[in-house]
């Protein structure tokens, strides 16, 4: 077991730096960044100044060391564009995307479970059906056109709901949120909803294919037998049997929630780190790019790490698989 | 008996019986039919467009943002889908956008399924270090999910056609890798394998002769599915400005275009382009369901 703890973390610490170099040395390669941050009209004195100023006057493998350097020490550099700490400026913005990302998962249990249950116990039934064609539709629509349709209708049709931003915040144990208040929610909704729908096809087809195996087994037809109202066999003994596998794989999918974020946040103008990161590739503000590919990466190896060691400790199968490879 | 065996085989060729199972299914069946509208439409959009979208001379600005079936200033033509900010036809801009999208995400599909093929064939056959590297790789990679990958190669490399290409392959490869190398080490222990092997048939000849067309129908369906994933995921990149540049507007740029208008009720300009996308992506999907029903041969009843 530990041997194995270890050897998935030095795999880690090896991606990581394959990663780190890879990124680097790619995003030095494109553009260069003096040209957005010097007005035309500065003479030679000056371009060199700042050039010396941002460190971009070293060689490259100095400058990455350098970055490894700082990095470690939790320093990614300054942003260009707001001359503040790269760092600084994606974990301010993180709490914005977390709460969308857990409300997007919220939204994906809360409505998914339902509805899949719905499909699975009538199958046969006109909302069965329906129920499962909008599943089809929600794996295959690409979430950023079913984003702006949502604008269409809610905000520019109905004008329900507000078409960008987060709305006004409130602390929370010293964490700006925006659930708290009822303006908050209206922002929230559909760039949640939007972010979830992926998701809620999943939890759909996942509680479906779960109740209608459960449906078979003794345990149903013994609790039907004693004369339980249908409401408590499927209410506490299906969805119990069919709520922990949808529960593992709502918890793996936090990672590609995170990454689809961008895509959300950037049709809804939701400010958090993807639209941060989109912003600061446009504007070739190299530290940020840097900066939250490296984050993204960590939080990646991070959730991998975890599931794999939590798994090896569930499932004996998976360490000896591991140690054949 | 001998005769019954021959009629049989007369009435019923391989191919006939797959073309007879593929469209047993009737949503199969529009599937398929849309897919191939859609296709004719992609390879003959510079002679079905009423105008060329990007011949700048023909487009007039006092045109532009008109709404779906208005004529134009001077009257000559009608914008059965109206126009951009531009005065572009959109439906012009629309069958040249699917020419593009389908063009990326084809091409990249393939190049993807050749690259991953190879090398899960590869891993699958000679096994030891090679194998582990390959699958390793092929592992972490598969940890990541497509849009992040994509995102970074295309932070790092900018915009293009080519580049957007590259991400889409490497965003794919791992996928085919896997599936080749599964169907390769069940296919090894198989005896005609040892009979190549025993024939003295060197290793290359083998893999490419022997085990490849064996491992093929599973990668197939895969390739089909993913082709509209690609196509998906290449609009989702164009969309955030990170994809095709503007002289190649894909589906996912034009509806990227039309996304200031939206706010001000001009939809048009994005909706269309969507249906578009939607169209293609679940033709696809149909098709490519159906694909992996008929090529699979337990869930044949015949």
């Amino acid at each position: 077991m530990l041997v194995f703890i270890i050897r998935r973390l030095l795999q880690s610490v090896a991606v990581l730096l394959v990663m780190s170099l890879l990124v680097f040395v790619g995003v030095y390669a494109i553009g260069n960044p003096i040209d957005m941050l010097i007005s035309p009209d500065a003479d030679q004195a000056d371009r060199a100044l700042t050039i010396a100023a941002f460190g971009l006057d070293k060689p490259l493998w100095q400058q990455y060391f350098l970055f490894v350097k700082n990095a470690l020490g939790g320093d990614m550099g300054r942003s260009f564009a707001f001359s503040a700490p790269a760092l600084t400026l994606i974990i301010e913005r993180m709490p914005a995307t977390m709460e969308l990302a857990v409300f997007a998962i919220v939204l994906s249990i809360g409505l998914g479970i339902p509805l899949g249950l719905w499909a699975g116990l009538r199958p046969n039934s006109i909302a069965g059906k329906s129920i499962m064609a909008v599943s089809i539709l929600g794996f295959s629509l690409p979430t950023f056109w079913v984003g702006l349709m949502l604008i269409m209708v809610f905000a520019v049709q109905l004008g329900w709901l507000p078409s960008s931003g987060r709305g006004p915040t409130e602390l929370l144990l010293g964490v700006p949120v925006s659930f708290l208040s009822l303006d908050g929610l209206r922002h929230l909704l559909m760039p949640a909803f939007n972010l979830a729908l992926f998701n809620i096809a999943l939890v759909i087809r996942l509680t479906r294919a779960g109740a209608q195996e459960a449906l078979l087994q003794d345990y149903v037809k013994f609790a039907r037998a004693k004369g339980l109202s249908s409401r408590r066999i499927i209410g506490v003994h299906v969805l119990k049997n069919i709520l922990i596998p949808i529960v593992t794989v709502i918890a793996l999918q936090f990672g590609s929630i995170i990454a689809f974020a961008i895509v959300t946040e950037s049709v809804f103008a939701w400010p958090g780190m993807g639209k941060l990161i989109i912003d600061s590739i446009r504007f070739l503000d190299r530290p940020v790019i840097v900066a939250y590919l490296m984050l993204i990466v960590v939080i990646f190896i991070v959730i991998n790490l975890v599931v794999d060691v939590v798994y090896s400790l569930l499932d004996p199968r998976v360490r000896l698989s591991d140690s054949k490879g | 008996m001998e005769l019954d065996l021959s009629k049989r085989a007369e009435v019923e060729t391989p191919f006939g019986l797959f073309v007879r199972n593929f469209f047993s299914s009737k949503i199969a069946a529009f599937g398929f039919i849309l897919l191939a509208l859609i296709v004719l439409a992609a390879i003959f959009a510079p002679w079905l467009s009423p105008q060329n979208p990007y011949d700048l001379s023909r487009l007039d600005v006092m045109d532009s943002r008109m709404a779906p079936g208005e004529k134009s200033v001077d009257g000559s033509v009608t914008f059965l889908l109206g126009t951009d900010e531009q005065g572009r036809d959109m439906l012009s801009a629309i069958l040249y956008g699917i020419r593009i999208s389908v063009m990326v995400g084809v091409v990249s599909t393939v190049i993807a399924l050749v690259l991953g093929l190879s090398l899960g064939l590869l891993a699958g056959y000679s096994g030891g270090r090679l194998e582990s590297f390959i699958m390793r790789v092929a592992d972490i990679q598969l940890s990541f999910p497509p849009i992040l990958i994509a995102l970074i190669l295309l932070a790092l490399t900018g915009q293009g056609v080519g580049k957007i290409i590259i991400a889409l392959v490497a965003v794919q490869w791992a996928y085919y890798a896997r599936t080749a190398r599964s169907a390769a080490l069940v296919e090894r222990k198989k005896e005609y394998i040892e009979a190549a092997t025993a024939l003295g048939l060197s290793p290359l000849r083998i893999m490419l002769r022997h085990l490849l067309p064996n491992c093929l129908p599973p990668l197939i369906v895969i390739a089909a599915l993913q082709v509209a994933s690609a196509i998906s995921l290449e609009a989702t990149l164009s969309f955030l400005g990170l994809g095709l540049p503007v002289t190649e507007p894909s589906l996912g740029l034009l509806i990227a275009n039309g996304f200031q208008y939206l706010l001000s009720g001009k939809y048009w300009i994005s909706f269309f382009p969507g249906i578009a996308l939607l169209l293609t992506v679940v033709a696809i999907n149909l098709v490519a369901d159906q694909l992996r029903d008929v090529l699979n041969p337990r869930l044949q009843t015949q």
